[in-house]
């Protein structure tokens, strides 16, 4: 499983980086940065289906 | 009459004329919205998801959540945000479109992204961080004086005494403003959020007076950058290689007050008011920490206060419905959060839901710039309020009035102690 963050669709909500700051962190003016670019660890899968299912502006998609 | 009474009066004595029909004859400022709006949302998404009034010069009012992102997102740019709040006054000193009169709310693009950039890093998730040990003592000592005049029936009124005061104390630290203004900040946003026509006010009594006042105490005792406050570093800032002109300063300002106190204060005090109904709601979250980070989402789904609107700026169509630039639209994000095509069991508070894309703050460009204080505040006041009183009940849930206008919360949240934690 892979994260996919569409950079120019995030508003800075911060939803990603509260529910799981293993896979995301927040640059200086708030917009989510994507910490982990290839494969995700079985055990944040579920963090990552998390992070898909609370974003807003629909920024962020799982890929096997 | 007292600055609290004033505030609390309803439409400060304008007689609203009665809703014939909300489908073409909406009113978000009369007394039956404030008292209905969820089931107003309900019954128009279903029959007329795009509704009208001739109210206000003419609005148009979507509720279905996929209209309302689309018009947040703006691709078309058929929409400006030079005005953001309904109102019947025509403002003489506006400042020009694209900045508006209180940016980056009011602005447009592409001078927007400039305008917001100066304030994004100071309200970031990290350095809002910073504030929450201030924002839980505050709210400690708060209760602290609530519980102490607790009268013999063990009530007190959780909207005065407790919700209310949080936002305000808050950002009157971020701006360095004194703490004991909190009774003019009030009466401020009732002039300007709540009841926006009667502005009819000598200059002294204004808002634009007082930081007029503020900004000059700044200016004459300037501060290096990240050592003053909020108004300092507005007066340090450049855009496009020049200082900010003094109107974008106070417009600044003006919106860093009026957006983040009855908007937060009314997140709170919908929150307590749901779980002072709800004894199962109110025994997970209290003994249940790892339930709070999901909860506070769907307090602010379920609960969202703010409504914003824009003006049409280009003729078109919208559902079938025809859209002429400077009509007004209202964008009621609570009813996009509500809407049972982009959430399961819409209309329950399901306290742990795991999928919840709300748009409380807003959707696209203008998402709130203050959400993470926002949600600080509420994480913190909630969980300061449990870690108190273990239990608690609404008493004379038909006196709790919310309010009016494009903010919705309790305004009076009459509460029994029942157990203390």
């Amino acid at each position: 499983m892979k994260v996919t963050y569409k950079r120019e669709l995030c508003q800075g909500h911060n939803r990603c980086y509260m529910l799981a700051p293993e896979i995301f962190d927040v640059d200086d003016e708030g917009y989510a940065v994507l910490k982990i670019e290839g494969e995700i660890p079985a055990e944040l899968h579920d963090k990552a289906q998390l992070c898909v299912d609370n974003c807003p502006e629909y920024a962020i998609e799982l890929t096997d | 009459m007292s600055i609290d009474e004033q505030a609390d009066a309803p439409s400060a004595g304008v007689e609203k004329a009665p809703v014939a029909d909300w489908a073409t004859d909406f009113d978000h400022t009369h007394p039956d919205y404030a008292a209905n709006a969820p089931q107003i949302w309900d019954e128009l998404r279903s029959s007329c998801p795009v509704a009208h009034t001739e109210r206000f010069g003419g609005m148009w009012i979507p509720t279905r959540h996929d209209d309302i992102k689309a018009i947040a997102d703006n691709d078309n740019g058929w929409y400006t945000s030079h005005e953001v709040v309904v109102n019947d006054v025509q403002d003489q000193d506006l400042l020009p479109p694209p900045i508006g009169p209180a940016p980056p709310i009011t602005s447009d693009p592409p001078f927007h992204a400039d305008a917001r950039r100066l304030l994004l890093a100071p309200f970031g998730p990290k350095e809002i961080e910073k504030l929450e040990p201030f924002a839980r003592s505050y709210c400690h000592s708060l209760l602290d004086d609530a519980l102490a005049d607790l009268d013999d029936d063990q009530t007190f009124d959780a909207a005065r005494a407790y919700s209310q005061h949080i936002p305000v104390r808050v950002i009157a630290e971020m701006l360095g403003l004194p703490p004991e203004d909190g009774d003019k900040f009030r009466t401020f946003i009732h002039h300007i959020v709540e009841n926006p026509i009667d502005r009819d006010l000598p200059y002294e009594e204004t808002i634009d007076y007082y930081f007029d006042v503020e900004i000059e105490k700044c200016k004459a005792d300037p501060k290096p950058e990240g050592e003053g406050s909020l108004i300092d570093h507005l007066l340090n800032v450049e855009i496009f290689g020049e200082k900010l002109a003094h109107e974008h300063v106070r417009g600044t300002l003006i919106l860093l007050l009026v957006a983040g106190i009855d908007t937060t204060w009314s997140a709170i005090g919908s929150s307590l008011w749901h779980l002072a109904q709800n004894p199962d709601d109110l025994a997970r979250f209290r003994d249940d920490p790892d339930v709070r980070i999901f909860a506070v989402e769907e307090f602010l789904r379920l609960y969202a206060p703010v409504t914003m609107a824009r003006r049409v700026a280009e003729d078109h169509e919208l559902r079938g419905c025809p859209l002429k630039a400077g009509d007004w639209l209202l964008l009621p994000f609570p009813a996009a959060n509500r809407d049972p095509e982009a959430f399961e069991r819409a209309d329950e508070f399901v306290i742990d839901r795991q999928k919840n894309r709300h748009g409380a703050f807003g959707l696209g460009i203008h998402r709130c710039l203050g959400s993470n204080l926002a949600r600080m505040e509420l994480a913190v006041a909630l969980d300061v309020f449990v870690e108190r009183i273990a239990e608690f009940e609404l008493i004379g849930r038909n006196q709790v009035r919310f309010s009016t206008g494009q903010i919705r919360g309790p305004r009076e949240l009459p509460i029994r102690v029942k157990s203390f934690a």
